[in-house]
């Protein structure tokens, strides 16, 4: 049965991002199942945006959880999340990231229906509940659904928002990392990934470990690929490991890819913070072997160590040794290599859009529509009450 | 007092006015999702125990296992007929359900599963059970998260004081055994 599925993203669609890209792959994968799909969400460029997507507004840049978000609001952006709901006609709409000040509350405060939301990050309490507390409180009870991508962002809704959500977590798109070099024709390379100055990423971790490593294997050759002033953390390295190293600064979503399809290892020194690791399943997707922090995130990503090798967080030492131990032993880094392929399978989004389309079918019934929420406006509430008076009253008299 | 004074105690009126007419309408529009709720739910069991049914009779399963299959989704069937706001006849569904998911775990194993699937029809049909299955656990998990956030804006003490829930029965949260077959989890 084809649906009309409406799709909320917060943040603009011209910018990269996760919630942004977590929006558009659910979205074509709902399309090649049949389904009817618009996406609602913030666009600078007019230009080359492809036919379903709806332009809610022009972003405004604003510091938001952390970091400077991209966001849509205003009268402007209120007037056209309300034309979407009314022109849309959706069976269900899907609101990512609920509670982000932007079209997604928008579109929470605007409609009824059958709606459902994903939690993609954690919000602090504070920023929640002492902000808008009743607001916040008023737009997620509308939600007949919440889904979690992360057990991490499940136990933050649950903890200091209230409410339960299904852990669903997030897809990959298979297909655009299946390797074309098998493990044997792979370059001897090590590969990061990440901002490099964000401490979190845990370069520094690897940088330390790079002594011990390319004393047992003086031609291995590192690329490391992220945004940020390498020159600031090659000072602080000895040359003759400054030499193995390749700074590539930023790099687009295709040369990820290729990179991912070259290189023998994958190393994700994360000192926390990843509430899933989603590169991981890249990587793994790519056939690249992984090897990576013994976070909660990671360990239950590479199945306590089965699809990859695993070392102790913060630990250059640690991380040395599982470098060289799948690199030393080619028969164990395959076998990991054919365990990670079938583990992102597991992740593909062909597989996860099941589960979302069940929690679909799990909030409506027969010829449940999304419509206009007119409580949300001041005189809305009582032209609402005042059409519902009047149309029992005509159907008192028929 | 002067004329300030009254200006003040009027926008404070005003605004709690204002506060309890929002409220209500919070409670409105859960009572109405809970509402809904129940009945994605209802369809979703009436789906799953009809399946069961088919698969029961479709001479897939073994006889034992389907006489068991067979009674317990006739058995869940019968119980959904009644007024589901009585708490008995909820009771007794409960009841009804749980013993189909018990029947299901009991009879659907790795090989029994393996078997059906082999035959013609066989496999749309474990499909469909395991996706209804899937379905009954996801509503009654909303449901019953509906069910509490309405409890909890029920139980404050403005709500109670000014009776905002009007005549509303008190929600009920759904308590059933709906767990799935391990064997039909893992498709």
């Amino acid at each position: 049965m084809s649906m009309r599925v409406g799709l909320v993203c917060p943040y603009a669609w011209d910018v990269p991002g996760g919630v942004r890209s977590h929006v558009s792959d659910l979205a074509l994968t709902l399309q090649l199942r049949g389904h009817e799909v618009n996406v609602l969400a913030p666009v600078e460029e007019e230009e080359e945006l492809p036919e379903w997507v709806t332009d809610g507004g022009r972003p405004v840049a604003v510091p938001y959880n952390g970091s400077v978000a991209r966001l849509s609001f205003g009268v402007q952006a209120t007037r056209r999340v309300r034309a979407w709901i009314r022109e849309g006609d959706f069976d269900i709409v899907h609101i990512h990231e609920p509670l982000a000040p932007s079209l997604s509350l928008l579109t929470c405060w605007s409609a009824r229906g059958p709606l459902v939301a994903t939690w993609h990050s954690s919000h602090d309490r504070s920023r929640v509940l002492t902000a808008g507390y009743y607001i916040a409180q008023t737009a997620m009870e509308k939600l007949r659904g919440s889904i979690a991508v992360s057990e991490e962002a499940r136990r933050t809704l649950i903890g200091h928002v209230g409410g339960d959500a299904v852990l669903i977590p997030n897809g990959v798109r298979v297909k655009d990392f299946t390797p074309d070099a098998h493990d044997r024709q792979r370059r001897r390379e090590l590969l990061f990934l990440g901002r490099i100055e964000e401490p979190r990423k845990g370069l520094s971790v690897l940088i330390d470990a790079l002594p011990m490593i390319l004393n047992q294997v003086p031609d291995l050759s590192v690329i490391v690929a992220g945004p940020g002033d390498d020159e600031d953390i090659r000072k602080d390295i000895p040359e003759h490991i400054d030499r193995a190293i390749t700074f590539i600064g930023t790099v687009s979503d295709q040369r990820k890819q290729e990179l991912l399809r070259e290189v023998q290892v994958y190393v994700a020194p994360h000192t926390g913070g990843e509430s899933f690791g989603i590169v991981l399943v890249e990587a793994m997707a790519a056939g690249a072997c992984v090897v990576a922090s013994d976070i909660p995130a990671f360990q239950q990503v590479l199945e306590n160590g089965k699809a990859g090798r695993l070392f102790t967080t913060n630990d250059p030492r640690s991380l040395a040794e599982a470098v060289l131990s799948v690199l030393a032993d080619d028969a164990a880094r395959r076998a990991l290599v054919d365990r990670g392929a079938t583990r992102a399978e597991q992740y593909d989004w062909d597989t996860v859009v099941d589960e979302v389309l069940d929690v679909y079918d799990s909030v409506r019934v027969q010829g449940d529509k999304v419509t206009e929420d007119l409580r949300g406006q001041a005189l809305g509430r009582f032209a609402h009450r005042a059409a519902f008076g009047l149309g029992r009253r005509q159907g008192g008299v028929e | 007092m002067s004329w300030w004074w009254l200006l003040l105690v009027a926008v404070l009126i005003g605004l709690f006015g204002l506060y309890l007419s929002m409220t209500a309408g919070r409670l409105d529009a859960l009572h109405k999702r809970i509402d809904t709720s129940e009945l994605a739910l209802d369809a979703h069991l009436l789906r799953r125990s009809s399946v069961a049914l088919e698969l029961a009779t479709s001479g897939l399963l073994d006889p034992a296992g389907a006489i068991v299959v067979a009674e317990a989704a006739h058995a869940a069937r019968t119980a959904a007929d009644g007024d589901h706001r009585d708490a008995e006849h909820r009771q007794i569904r409960a009841q009804a359900e749980s013993a189909l998911s018990q029947a299901l775990d009991a009879t659907l194993d790795e090989e029994e599963i393996q078997q059906v699937r082999g035959a013609p029809g066989g496999a749309e049909l474990i499909d469909e059970l395991a996706a209804s299955a899937r379905r009954v656990q996801l509503s009654r998990r909303f449901l019953n998260d509906a069910v509490r956030a309405c409890v909890q804006l029920r139980d404050q003490r403005m709500v109670r004081a000014f009776r905002l829930a009007g005549t509303s029965p008190w929600p009920q949260a759904v308590e059933l055994d709906d767990s799935l077959p391990p064997a039909l989890a893992t498709g």
